[in-house]
């Protein structure tokens, strides 16, 4: 059995379905990201004695466990307590939560960029405290903050993926249903391949690109 | 809790089969990384192109993706593999894409006085990058190859979803037998996350072991120590 191009196309509208759902549930995870992210880089930042070690972990443990676990964990266990949710839902929630946790770090590691000499030129000149993070640390961290969030942006699509083990109607999901009733796997796989490369080849490029031109030269 | 303890040995099993994905995966990644890798550097097309496709193809697409392909799809192009060389074979050509270009980056970005001192000494192209350049570059490699491996080593629980029965596999399976959901998925974050810290300390380990200023460090002086003082210790 090889290629079809007659069933390839027809399942192409599905596919493209599917696809939408996948970059829908990407957006709105990579919001949960950033804001909890923030959250995290903030209090971690503050020092504060206890809460800021909790949460220290919390990015440790986030990181040092698998996405899958997390989402079959949130998936099973949650309706155990009475917290039903669908599984566009749940999906978008782990990837969220998963990925604040690569966000605070990325906060934590644009600000630590800046050097050290701008925060002392900023003591030194007795500004105070605000413009010294809105006009000197902010704008110079935002230049390798942002490519950063670029690339994790593209790992989140494409980890979205694994959220279809949680039967989230995404891109690999309608694939594996297609195959699943038509006995036919290499058609809609492949498809999702490229729709997948599709997507995040073009991304990673621009981000490349912007990461040159916002890159600081010295 | 003392469900699990019962039913541990599935997991000890389960552990088992993570543990050689991991192993059987890593040395896998190491070869195509360094396969790959050295290919996209070279001057001929044929070599070079061919590298930066996979390499691209692969770091474009989902790991999930790669595995159900090669697991539903490609037996219908005639070639079928078992669930568990899927797994090894998908996760070693998925992080073997991103390592490839660790490889590159590392081997890049050698100061090009190393370059020119073997072409003065009239050292062959092969040999330079066999006796001076990879030697090199192998310290501003570890920490990449870290993020690899962890990355490897979390990955290798989206096999359960071919059959294979590995640690995530197993959890789930006394999770239908029990019900015990809690303390079974609170289980296996545990043990992935145990691991997990284990493999970044071998890392931080193998860093500083392989670190070519490490006596310098130590001092605050970044000397390029010479080879009979670095194996001395931090004085």
């Amino acid at each position: 059995m090889t290629w079809d191009n007659e069933f390839a196309l027809s399942i192409l509208p599905d596919l493209l379905g599917g696809l939408w759902v996948t970059i829908q549930a990407t957006m709105a995870a990579i919001v949960i990201a950033l804001a909890l992210g923030l959250v995290v880089a903030v209090i971690r930042y503050l020092r504060i004695p206890v809460l800021s070690a909790v949460f220290g972990f919390y990015v440790q443990f986030v990181r040092g466990t698998p996405l899958l676990v997390q989402a079959f964990a949130a998936f099973y266990i949650l309706p155990d307590y009475g917290i039903v949710l669908s599984p566009l839902i749940t999906g978008i929630i782990v990837l969220g939560v998963n990925y604040s946790s690569y966000t605070a770090e990325v906060y934590r590691s644009g600000i630590e960029d800046v050097g050290k000499g701008q925060w002392e030129a900023a003591t030194a000149l007795s500004l105070p405290v605000r413009p010294t993070w809105t006009r000197i640390v902010l704008p110079q961290a935002v230049r390798s903050i942002v490519p950063m969030l670029g690339n994790y942006w593209i790992q989140m699509f494409k980890d979205s993926a694994i959220l279809s083990l949680i039967t989230m109607n995404e891109l690999l999901n309608v694939a594996q249903t297609i195959g699943s009733s038509e006995f036919r796997y290499l058609e809609p796989l492949t498809i999702v391949g490229i729709l997948f490369l599709a997507v995040s080849y073009p991304a990673a490029v621009l981000i490349r690109r912007l990461e040159r031109r916002l890159a600081i030269t010295s | 809790m003392s469900t699990i303890i019962e039913h541990s040995t599935r997991l000890w099993e389960g552990l088992l089969v993570t543990l050689q994905l991991l192993v059987l995966g890593s040395v896998l990644t190491l070869v195509i990384a360094f396969t790959a890798g050295l290919a996209r550097m070279s001057r001929q097309f044929l070599v070079r192109f061919p590298a930066a496709v996979f390499i691209e193809v692969f770091r474009g697409t989902s790991m999930i993706v790669q595995l159900f392909w090669f697991f539903f799809a490609l037996p219908m192009l005639g070639i079928e593999l078992p669930g568990f060389a899927v797994g090894v074979l998908v996760l070693a050509l998925n992080e073997g894409a991103y390592a490839a270009e660790v490889v590159r980056g590392a081997i890049k970005s050698r100061p090009a006085g190393q370059t020119e001192a073997c072409i003065a000494l009239g050292i062959g192209p092969v040999t330079r990058m066999r006796r001076i350049l990879i030697p090199q570059s192998i310290p501003a490699m570890l920490p990449a190859f870290g993020n690899v491996v962890v990355d490897l080593l979390k990955n290798t629980s989206l096999v359960s979803a071919v059959t294979v029965l590995d640690l995530t596999y197993k959890g789930q399976e006394i999770r239908a037998i029990t019900g015990e959901t809690t303390a079974v998925f609170t289980t296996l974050l545990v043990v992935y996350f145990v691991l997990s810290v284990l493999l970044s300390f071998l890392v931080k380990w193998s860093e500083r072991r392989f670190a070519i200023d490490r006596v310098g460090k130590a001092n605050g002086a970044r000397l390029l120590s010479l080879p009979g003082i670095s194996r001395g210790g931090t004085t």
